[in-house]
């Protein structure tokens, strides 16, 4: 006979209050798929005793789309689109890392351009989906969406560039196996003059809001701890790993499309807690600024795309590309028989593992805490279920 | 001088708008002339009630009309701006949606529990503006005890709280029902030793008589005691479940807290006493601290409860710029400011307004002397007060400051994580610690 969890736990329950003797039994909660806090159709079943966190569940798949099995039905090309809704905060991440393990396991050159574009936009989108990410962390602490609409703006902004290049905002559909769809139009590079003109302000702004408030201090500072080698023996990456300070940053450590070429810096954290992870993901958007003035500054003319045979077949192989998405390592894993189709689509989402560690750092906190800390690790459900 | 006696002779007339109770006052008399007694006071009392409803209800739809446009512009939107002239009607048009929404009810709810509170809630909401002073005759029970009133009345408020979120048999309602209890038990402590500094130094209970007071020592007692004015603040804004003291109905939490389970008009009503507080406690912390209906003469020529909605006005701005800008803290922190900060300062204040009235009465000061002087003192040791605090009660983790340290060519695991660690160099960015 098989118990369903539910029955254990609330068995548990019984068991624990009747032997301790004082009538009280843990609350189970069930936050989500339905829950403003969850960003998405994600379900944490918590253990509480009073406000205390005793145990968390994570129930994941309510977004499944069966994406990696899809895709073994359509040419490589044909693929490009569903890497925009794995991770559709960060399109542009994930359209790169899948064409670079499609270029990898067709061996293509990419040229110079295409390759200036694509970390132009890589980190384009670094910036929005930070912006999102410190906004609704904010949010998740409490406040009135305001730091959050502020936000937004930036957001907005650099979504506008997406749309004039390549006609979508979110779901971009812009890189291509062998570079990128369209080159840049011609009111790209003053918007982004302009746009890079006005970030230090906002980002001063932000900063003189959130930075000192001794509520925010309050509320993520301590909290949603993890140590370095629990984050490293949990396969974290991204600002949730850097934020517990070690210094792993694949844009540095496996250099892909000439970011070698570019200066910047990898911030990290020192404690590891909620509020080191919103710092680490601020600082990367300066850096991710400072990237995009060189690009704009050093970007070479010449062939947006690699002269190319538009349905590809590969020699049978396989092929793993990453990248740091906003979010950690976003890798892709393919594996083709010869065929038009991709014989095995992986895809190693951040979000995914990175949340893996939401227990351990949830447990022992309160109920708000546990709220927080799902909140700075950033996870995105479409990517999560895929 | 003529301008003055012209206006020195309208003065009591049933049109003397500056003090509606003029009309009142006539309409009494007349009765009086031919009926009894009672029946005066009843069918004034009923003209008063209905004169706060005809008040409130109109204001509370513009209400809510102005806090989403103030707090859209804090967030640079527009606001509402679709229905109507600059969307002032959008509150009507949202009022008539949650009047034609379904009232849906949990099966497992308990249904007469879960049915009365937001009728119930209604009660202590409109109950206590029959204490709010408009003017020097303008409230419709000048009770001696007005304070207390005033007190009792906002207490029982959580009882109703609590009967919806335990009736609605949702653990977050149940959740927020708690909070808001354990809150609202906690929060009243402050707000009534803010409340006692001003009634030991005025030495009366009748709110009237306090606003009389600061009228005649030339003074508001924001400038005689801050520091209860900034704890009664925070506590009645702690009480009224708005940032960052929410928790009851903490959305990124506990969804919508005790009424999670309430849809249509029935939310509509507790959104509704819930801004009508907010109204009140605006209006009653305007009457306390900032001198009600009096401002300095003015009074003499502005309407006194045109007055008292300007200051109003005022807090409640205060109130939506705190909301639309600060964090929501933890429930276990906002207790700890409660019993550790709050209850501590307001029973200091007390203790040093109980000794000033002593020195004034007995000593015999002079009030227009001994007022600044004592201010001065009282505005001094208010900021001790709470930099002692900000020195002494911070939590741990706060006591260090948080590090943002750049990798440089320290690229890999836990070995280069030392590394950068061990750096001299100072932090790229250094933020809180003591």
């Amino acid at each position: 006979m098989t118990m369903s969890d539910d029955t254990r736990l609330a068995m548990q329950g019984t068991i624990e209050a009747l032997t301790s003797g004082d009538g009280s039994e843990p609350v189970v909660v069930n936050l989500g798929p339905q829950h403003p806090s969850t960003h998405g159709v994600f379900r944490l079943k918590v253990t509480l005793d009073g406000e205390i966190v005793q145990d968390a569940e994570m129930r994941i798949g309510y977004l499944h789309r069966s994406m990696e099995k899809l895709a073994e039905e359509r040419t490589y090309t044909q693929n490009i689109p569903f890497t925009d809704r794995i991770d559709y905060l960060a399109a542009m991440s994930n359209n790169l890392a899948y064409c670079l393990a499609a270029e990898e396991l067709l061996g293509v050159e990419v040229p110079p351009r295409a390759n200036a574009i694509r970390v132009m936009f890589a980190e384009l989108q670094r910036v929005a989906s930070h912006a999102m990410a410190n906004g609704t962390f904010i949010n998740d602490c409490g406040a009135w969406h305001t730091p959050l609409f502020h936000m937004f703006r930036d957001r907005e902004r650099v979504l506008d560039m997406f749309e004039m290049t390549c006609g979508a905002r979110l779901t971009t559909n812009y890189m291509r196996i062998g570079g990128v769809a369209f080159d840049l139009p011609d009111e790209l590079l003053p918007t982004l003059e302009q746009f890079l003109a006005d970030m230090p302000e906002n980002i001063a702004n932000y900063e003189a809001l959130l930075l000192e408030n001794e509520i925010l201090h309050a509320r993520a500072r301590g909290v949603g701890v993890i140590s370095p080698e629990m984050a490293i023996n949990s396969s974290l990456s991204g600002p949730v790993l850097r934020a517990t300070g070690v210094p792993w940053d694949l844009r540095k450590a496996n250099p892909y499309c000439g970011y070698e070429s570019y200066e910047f810096d990898v911030p990290v954290g020192e404690q590891g807690d909620c509020f080191d992870r919103f710092l680490v993901r601020m600082a990367e958007v300066k850096e991710s600024l400072r990237i995009l003035r060189q690009v704009v500054d050093t970007l070479p003319d010449g062939p947006y795309l690699a002269d190319l045979p538009l349905h590809a077949r590969p020699e049978p192989g396989e092929s793993y590309a990453r990248v740091e998405s906003p979010r950690g390592e976003l890798g892709f894993y393919l594996v083709s028989d010869g065929g038009p189709a991709p014989y095995r689509f992986h895809c190693r989402p951040p979000s995914l593992i990175n949340l893996s560690a939401l227990k351990e750092m949830s447990i022992g906190g309160t109920l708000a805490d546990a709220i927080v800390t799902l909140g700075s690790i950033d996870i995105v459900v479409g990517e999560i279920d895929r | 001088m003529t301008d003055l006696a012209g206006i020195g002779s309208v003065l009591g007339a049933w049109y003397d708008f500056r003090d509606l109770n003029n009309l009142q006052r006539l309409i009494t008399e007349w009765i009086a002339d031919w009926g009894p007694d009672w029946l005066a006071s009843i069918i004034t009392g009923v003209l008063g009630a209905l004169g706060i409803l005809g008040v409130i209800g109109p204001t509370l739809l513009i209400l809510i009309w102005v806090e989403r446009k103030v707090i859209a512009r804090f967030q640079q939107r527009y606001g509402p701006n679709r229905v109507g002239p600059k969307g002032l009607l959008q509150p009507v048009a949202d009022a008539v949606k949650l009047i034609l929404k379904e009232q849906l009810a949990p099966r497992a709810a308990d249904k007469l529990i879960f049915f009365l509170p937001p009728v119930l809630v209604f009660i202590p909401g409109i109950l206590i503006w029959g204490v709010l002073p408009f003017g020097p005759r303008m409230s419709v029970a000048d009770l001696n005890v007005g304070v207390l009133f005033l007190l009792a009345v906002s207490g029982t408020a959580v009882l109703v709280l609590f009967m919806a979120g335990w009736a609605s048999n949702n653990k977050y309602a149940l959740f927020g029902a708690m909070r808001a209890v354990a809150m609202s038990i906690s929060y009243e402590v402050p707000m009534v030793l803010a409340l006692l500094t001003l009634v030991v130094f005025s030495g009366t209970m009748s709110i009237n008589g306090i606003v009389q007071w600061q009228q005649q020592e030339d003074v508001i007692f924001i400038l005689l005691f801050p520091l209860s004015a900034i704890a009664f603040f925070f506590a009645a804004s702690a009480e009224l479940n708005r940032t960052p003291a929410d928790i009851s109905e903490a959305e990124s939490e506990i969804v919508a807290g005790y009424h999670t389970e309430y849809s249509g008009m029935r939310f509509g009503l507790f959104y509704a006493v819930e801004l009508g507080n907010t109204l009140v406690v605006s209006a009653f912390i305007a009457t306390f601290f900032l001198g009600g209906w009096w401002l300095w003469g003015l009074d003499q020529w502005v309407p006194s409860w045109v007055i008292l909605l300007a200051k109003t006005g005022a807090v409640y701005f205060l109130l939506i710029w705190t909301r639309g800008t600060l964090p929501r803290l933890r429930v276990d922190q906002l207790m700890g400011f409660c019993w550790k900060a709050l209850v501590p300062a307001t029973l200091l204040f007390v203790v040093v307004a109980f000794v000033e009235r002593t020195l004034l009465i007995s000593e015999g000061w002079d009030t227009t002397v001994a007022l600044p002087i004592m201010a001065v003192f009282n505005i001094a040791l208010s900021l001790g007060a709470v930099m002692l605090f900000a020195r002494v009660a911070r939590p741990a983790p706060l006591r260090r400051p948080a590090r943002i340290r750049m990798a440089g060519s320290d690229i890999g695991g836990l070995n280069a994580a030392r590394e950068v660690a061990a750096r001299r160099e100072e932090p790229q960015l250094q933020v809180g610690g003591d």
